[in-house]
Order: C-alpha cells, then structure tokens, then sequence
C-alpha cells in the first residue's frame, strides 16, 4: 500500500501440504520477478543436476530450501524467512513446512504474517493438511487468505476443477473468520499466474499472485485507529536526573501533555517529554520505538503497558486462552511454567484444560493433556496481574508464550481470549496475626523439609526418626506422608503424570499453610517430577524449602521392596510406578544428599538435623 | 530544546524494521549481564551502531564492541575502525587470535577455511570465553545466505558455542526468549530482517558514515579464482608475471583483503550505489571468496561457531 511516507511492508506465509509446491512457488515467484541473481540462479541450475530437470533446467525450490537436511529430504522443516521488493511494496515471506509434525512451526510463520498463501494441489484438492494450515492460520490470527491452486498444468478442464475447489473451500472456512479469500489457479512449475498471466488460462480475470500481492489490503502499515498500548521495554537511567521508559508504541499515539495509566498497577499520570536520538518529539505513532518521561514519579518500568485513560487494557490473574503445545512433553495442567506477555515474565499454571481443539474439523474434544502440536482452549491462572487485550483486538499484547522452567524451551504459544471473573472476585484477605508472629510464640523458625527419593528408598522411615527428635527439642511440627494424603486429601486422583503434578501442588499449598501457621513440616512424597518441588520451592519464602534427597538406588529399593510393590510392578499388576514405567527425575541441587547405603536411619536422621540447626531453623 | 510535530520521515518499511530491530537491542540489554556488540567495520556494524545509538539514547550504549580482527583487514578499515571509536566516545574491545597468528595462519598460504576457522571462528569463541559475555550482538541478514535464512533473533549456543539448526527455539510475535543455562551463551541478530538494499537505504536516510571502500576509486588489483583482489600492503605474494592493475573497483561486502572480491564500479555515493543495486544481477556474498568452498559450508562453519 502506497503511504505518504513511501512503500509499505507485507508479511506474508505460504503454506500448505507438502508436495504441493511451495518452495518452488516462492523460487518461481522471486524468480519471474528477476529477482533471483544469476551467481544464485547459477547455483541452483548446479545443484538441479541429477535431480528431476523441471522447465528450464531449474528445480525452483531449491532457491529456498536452505539446510542439508531439508535438499536431502526433499521437504522444508524449519521455517524459512525471504525478503524481497518490488516498486509497490516490501515483503517478507515465511515459508512454513507441510508436514504435521511441524505444525508449530507453521503457527511461528503464521504469528507474524497477515496473510497467508495457503497451496492446494489442483489434482488433490483439499487434504486434511490443507484443512490443518487453514485452521492453524484463523487461530493465529489472520485473515486474508491467498488459496493458490496449483499444479493447473496437469488437470483436465482446468476451469470446473479450479471452481469446485474454490466452492469447497468457502463452504469449509466459512467458520474460520477470514475477511478474504482470493482464489487463483496457476502452476509454479510454469511460472502460470505467477508474476505472467498464462495465456493457457484464459478463463481467468483475477490478478495473478504478484498483483494481489502488491495490492492486498492486509499490510502491516500501522493505523493510528486503535486504543494507545506502548509497551516499556528499557528502563532509561543515563543520569540521577532522568528517568525515561523507552518502549514501542503498539497501536494508537502518544503525545506530549496526554494522560497516561501504566498497567498493570493502574496509576495515572501525563507524558512529560517524547525523547528521542533525533530530538524531542511532540508525538509518536504506532510503530515508533521512543523513550518517554512522565511528570510525576510512578513507579512503571519494563514489562509494564501504557494506556490512555479511557482506553484501559484488561487486567486479570485468571484467564481463558487457546494454547497450541509446541514440545515433546506433553503440557499438564497444574504445572508451574514461566509465562511471558510482552515484555513480562510471571510463572503462571493452566489450571484447566476445558477442551481439544481438533486442527482438522475444529471439533472440541475431552483432552487432560496436550501433546506435541495439540491446541485446546485453557484456564489460565499467573502468579501476578497482566495486562492485555484479547487476541482478536491485538496480537502484540493478547498472544504469550509458556516456557518450561528447568530447559528454558519455549514450549506454549497462547492466545487468550477473555478474562475470568473469578479472578476479579477474589480478594487476598489480610490475616490480623502475621507468619512471622505465629512462629515467634513457638520460638522457631518455619520451613518446610522435603523428603524425596524411589518408593521404598527409605523417607518416611527417616523423616519420622526427623520428626521424633525435632519434638524431644521442643519443636513444633507436623508430617505429610504421600500414603496418608492420597488416603484423604488426595483420594480422588491416581498415578498419571497429570495426577501426580496435582497430588503434589495440593501437598505443596497444604505445606504451606502450615509453615504460614508457623509449623515446621515434614513431607515424605516421591514428587518424581523436579518442575513440581521447584513450584513448591516456589511457593515458600526464600531459604524456609529444604530438599533432601534420599539417594537410594533403585536396584537396592528392589531388593527391600517393603510394601511388595515393585514386584507387583514388574508382575505387570501394578501399572505407572515410579522407577518401573514412570520417570523418576534426581535433585539437581538438594540442600541434602542422604546415602541410605552408607549410613543407616539414625545417622542420616542426625544429619538432617544439622541440618536444621546450621540454617538456624533446629536447636542442636 | 527544538521540538518537532513527529518523528522524521522514514518509510514505514524501514521505520518498522528500524523499531523492530531497536526492540531486540534493548530486549538483550535487559535479559543479559554482559552483552557485547560485535563490530566488524563493515555498513551492516555501522546500522547496528547507529541503532543501538538510539535505542539507549540518551544513555550512552550500554555495552562494548568486539572487534575480531585477523590482521588481514583492509587498512582502510582499521582507520574507520578507530576514528568511530573516538568520534562516539565508545569502548573497544580488539581480539586477535595470537596462537594461531605465531602458527603463521593467513588467509593465502592457509587457505581461507583453515584461516577462517582459526581467526575468525575460534578467535570469536575466545574473545567472548576471555570476557565472560553472555549475549553477543550481530549484523548477519537473514537474506545474505541460505542457512541463514532459518536463523533466529535469539540464537543460542551451547557452551562451545556451537549452533543446532535442529533444535531451535521458535520465535513467535515478538515474544523472544532469550533465557539460558549456566555456560550456554547467546547470538542476538536484530538486522535478521532487513536486506541488502534496506542496508543501503537506511544508511542514505540516516546519513550513517560507511568506510569508504564501498566507493568507487582506482584502486591496484590482480585477478584471482575469477575475483579482483585488491593489493592493499606489501604481503599479498604476487605470482610470476602478474603485476597489479589500477581499475575503478569498489567492494560490496568487506573482510580480509585477500578474500574480498571487488567489483568493476562508477558507483561513488550511496545514492549511485542504490542505483547500481537495482540493475545488478549478483549477489551480495558472491565476491566473497570464503563461501563457495563446498555446498552448505555456512551452515558448516555456523555448527563450529561462526557468526
């Protein structure tokens, strides 16, 4: 779209099924445009030897397809970004992989793009992974769509097999939300309707990719139009005397004078000055990356969002999103995850997974885990308040990501759709007697000690031996025990990875109220998974979680095997136990290692108080 | 103070690769403890530069910049290199690999893989090992190669400081995640999304100085594997019979004399260099003699740790 300020930019993916061409569309696209140089075309026409001879002695695809693994094979596995121009426009292309293991990385081109040319093979019509690419894109957020029918070259009556397809796919997306669909028929083999308009298709009046491309009405060039979100990136300190938020207008303006509210914590105030390398400004756009200083002292720093003050964003704790699951482990609910909106990090939890959305039929489906490219709608609940927009209003400040917290892989992307209530219902009541004055009529410090180790590697037997000397010393104590919890508290839930993240948050806020009551608590769990005890570390005050690893091997658990479990286990009665065919993940860093095999109950009992003692929480 | 209605007028293509790429400097002076620029001279360093001026502005940029240097840098360079240095008042780190400089490695008798491998590759993995960085900011384009083109903004590297183009983090929005383990480190590319040509306008628009081998000028060259070395000092050997030629040449893409390429141009501002872009039918990589050695050898070296 031609501005006043010169040439606009167009994000835009191909996708598709694999096989149907989209590498060799974008190399023939680049190509007809005389945009390919000759030292690269020169390349290709190299590497083309001993490989199918395409028209003109070029396979197109191989102008894109960038790594070893993807020429061997054949298929595009990673999204591959191009760039070109043409006097109209500038354009950056994602070239997104068929394949459905790599749905992800569809959704990763998709995240950025405002359009999509989705590819459909004229001899197949649409395929479930033609359905996935459409759906996966209205998910994303976009909605203009490019059906590129392909391949026209190698159908009969080229003019009915195009119009059925197009008729079959307006019926299909009807539901998907997009505002255009813009079907053309061509072969990229050819170069058909690509940037020429094929005299072997004189059926067709539309324009031909390259037009549409250059005029399609779904440019990134920003509007002014919507509600002022800057959000601050950079907390800008040269000096004692300033004291500026640089940050990036996302949509609206910003100008001097103007009254802001900084979210999430909802103070006012004006826009002082609009700084920028090039001197001061009265106002800024979307899309202007400045740094800005507020008249009076609010406390607004990285991670926060501005506002006008009519225009507030939402701000919840809770709320429900569409997550499409990128990693190899599955998502479960009630994990701890890290979880970032723009630019804040807050650990965050599903808390409940309502249901699966099936990519091909968008049919809603029962679901307790999502795995590896599964989308479900979800309720999510942050450990503080954000600030967004729905998704539809804004993908910059309505999208997230969740990140595992141990790897640190990015391994959710989110969409949230609305707050919940609940959230805005709940008030954290304030207690009139405090933690700290609850301890101090005990005379001890609270914490809570955590016993983890294989079934039968000896915590309960430790902890009670714990437990029993904390008391002689005068101590006020309680023990949770996995048997006894799962017999009450936890009587609902079995032995799934799901289950188990469950059984051990609730173990983990029972523990915690307890050491808020001033207790100092012993928890003998196996707690198999360290995202869990980290979420309970979490929980707790610094330094009042300790975790004490019973290390005991699981040949040596076998032999005593007190409860006659493992035989059961490996007998094939008893199914999910831990060490068997359930993982069990070791302490990374416990603030005790116990070897069961070099000292026995007493002895390690004792260090454990030593423990105690060296953190000041145990008498000697 | 002047104030003026609004922010001068770039082009929106270009304003919102320059926001873009502002956002990821100021994303990697958050989320990193000693980040580092790394600064090779050429006009992909000079924009980064540039926005990294502007994004902190008014602080000052707030970190260093590495330069990498094999000693076969045209001189041209070093003197741009350093009168930058001194006309912005910044810091400078300059890291030369001294093991492989007294095992006499250069890039004519070492051939430019051997050389590229130990001066620039290994040199680079050194200087960042030496001063603990943790995140290291570079001009690559994703445009420039093949292998580059899958590259993320957020690039990590193990703790040898190699590269899995098969586990990579996805980048969606601009929801980057730059958080890492103990001993992995970062490469940060914020021009992953600009091309040759936005190089070229951005730096007409914003007046950036350039080292002025980019220019047309006469300069002394001999032919070789079909490319036009200049003779920039006295330690380039000339074989039998070849003596250096002055021809009116300029460079696309800069690095060690010996194996930059350069080309037949009248080209002598930014604005004629625009010009003879857009009616040329080469590559921006082609003159660089370090590339073609073998298919796919830039993912290769990328796996070792290069840039």
């Amino acid at each position: 779209m031609e501005t006043g300020t010169g040439r606009g930019l167009l994000r835009f993916l191909t996708c598709g099924s694999v096989d149907d061409g989209k590498s060799t569309l974008i190399g023939r696209l680049l190509h007809d445009a005389g945009l390919i140089p000759d030292d690269q075309l020169e390349q290709a026409r190299r590497d083309s030897r001993g490989r199918a001879e395409e028209d003109g002695g070029i396979d197109f695809s191989l102008l894109v397809d960038g790594l070893e693994a993807e020429r061997e094979q054949s298929i595009t596995i990673d999204v591959a970004y191009r760039y070109f121009a043409t006097d109209r426009r500038s354009f950056i292309v994602a070239d997104a992989p068929g394949h459905e293991q790599y749905t992800r990385n569809m959704a990763t081109a998709a995240s950025g793009a405002s359009l999509a040319v989705l590819l459909v093979d004229a001899r197949k019509g649409l395929l479930t992974q033609t359905r996935r690419h459409a759906i996966v894109a209205s998910l994303m957020g976009i909605r203009h769509v490019v059906l590129a029918i392909n391949k026209m070259d190698l159908v009969e009556d080229g003019e009915a097999v195009f119009a059925a397809i197009r008729q079959a796919f307006t019926v299909f997306s009807a539901p998907l939300g997009f505002r255009s669909v813009t079907a053309i028929p061509l072969s990229a083999r050819r170069g058909d309707n690509v940037v020429h308009r094929s005299a072997a298709m004189p059926w067709h009046h539309g324009p031909t990719l390259l037009e549409h491309l250059e005029t399609a009405t779904a440019g990134d060039d920003p509007t002014e139009d919507g509600p002022l979100r800057f959000l601050v990136e950079w907390v800008n300190r040269p000096n004692l005397d300033f004291r500026g938020l640089s940050g990036t207008v996302l949509s609206g303006s910003l100008e001097t004078g103007g009254a802001v509210t900084v979210w999430p914590s909802g103070r006012s105030a004006r826009i002082d000055r609009i700084v920028t390398f090039d001197g001061d400004v009265a106002q800024a756009r979307t899309g202007d990356a400045v740094t800005v200083t507020l008249d009076t002292a609010v406390d607004a720093g990285r991670g926060d969002l501005l506002s006008g003050p009519d225009d507030a964003p939402e701000v919840a704790d809770q709320f429900a999103a569409h997550l499409l699951w990128m990693a190899e482990e599955p998502l479960i609910p009630g994990r701890s995850y890290l979880l970032r909106a723009g630019t804040r990090w807050v650990p965050a939890t599903v808390t409940a997974l309502r249901h699966a959305v099936k990519v091909e039929t968008l049919e809603h489906g029962a679901a307790t885990v999502l795995g590896l490219n599964a989308v479900g709608l979800c309720n999510l609940s942050t450990a503080a308040p954000l600030a967004f927009d729905p998704y539809e209003a804004s993908r910059h400040t309505g999208s997230f990501i969740l990140v595992d917290r141990l790897s640190n892989r990015t391994v959710g992307a989110g969409m949230i759709r609305h707050p919940l209530r609940r959230a805005a219902n709940l008030h954290r009541q304030e207690l009139a007697v405090s933690t700290a004055e609850r301890a101090a009529l005990k005379r001890q410090r609270p914490a809570v000690l955590w016993f983890t180790g294989l079934s039968g590697s000896g915590k309960s037997t430790i902890a009670n031996r714990v437990e029993r000397r904390l008391h002689t010393l005068g101590h006020h104590t309680m023990m949770l025990d996995g048997d006894n919890v799962r017999l009450g508290l936890n009587r609902d839930l079995g032995f799934t990875d799901a289950d188990r993240v469950e059984n051990i948050r609730r173990v983990g806020e029972v523990a915690k109220l307890m050491a808020e009551a001033g207790l100092i608590v012993l928890c003998a769990f196996i707690a198999p998974f360290r995202a869990e005890r980290e979420a309970v570390r979490a929980l707790l005050p610094d330094g009042a979680f300790l975790e004490v690893f019973v290390d005991t091997p699981l040949e040596e658990c076998v032999r005593r095997d007190p409860k006659g479990l493992y035989a059961k286990a490996r007998a094939g009665t008893l199914r999910n136990f831990t060490g068997v065919d359930s993982p069990y993940e070791a302490p990374d860093a416990p603030e005790l290692r116990l070897d069961t095999t070099a000292e026995d109950a007493d002895a390690l009992a004792e260090r454990v108080v030593e423990l105690l003692h060296r953190k000041g929480i145990a008498e000697a | 103070m002047p104030i003026s209605k609004a922010m001068p007028n770039l082009p929106d293509d270009l304003r919102l690769l320059e926001a873009e790429a502002i956002a990821i400097l100021r994303e990697t002076a958050a989320s990193f403890t000693k980040p580092v620029l790394l600064y090779s001279i050429g006009k992909d360093s000079g924009v980064l530069l540039h926005l990294a001026r502007k994004a902190f502005h008014p602080s000052p940029v707030p970190f260093p910049l590495l330069h990498v240097d094999t000693g076969w840098k045209f001189r041209e360079m070093i003197a741009f290199r350093d009168a930058t240095v001194r006309r912005l008042g910044l810091t400078l780190i300059v890291h030369r690999n001294e093991e492989g400089h007294a095992r006499g490695i250069d890039p004519i008798r070492s051939g430019s893989a051997l050389h590229t491998r130990v001066m620039k590759t290994e040199a680079l993995r050194q200087a960042l090992d030496l001063h603990g960085f943790d995140a290291a900011i570079g001009g690559a384009r994703r445009d420039e190669e093949k292998s580059r083109a899958k590259e993320r903004v957020f690039s990590i590297r193990n703790a040898a400081h190699a590269w899995d183009p098969r586990d990579q983090r996805p980048e969606l929005w601009r929801l980057w995640n730059p958080r890492i383990q103990p001993g992995e480190s970062v490469r940060v590319f914020p021009l992953s999304n600009w091309t040759e040509m936005d190089v070229w306008r951005y730096v007409a628009a914003q007046s950036i100085p350039v080292v002025p081998l980019y220019f047309a000028a006469e300069r002394p060259v001999v032919h070789r594997s079909g490319a036009l070395i200049m003779v920039d000092d006295g330690r380039l050997p000339l074989n039998p019979g070849e003596t250096p030629e002055m021809r009116r040449v300029r460079f696309r893409t800069l690095g060690c004399y010996p194996l930059s390429g350069a080309i037949d141009s009248d080209a002598a501002t930014v604005e004629d260099i625009i010009v003879e872009m857009r009616a040329s039918r080469t590559s921006e990589r082609q003159g660089r003699l370090i590339d073609g050695d073998e298919p796919a050898s830039m993912e290769r070296k990328k796996r070792e740790g290069y840039f």
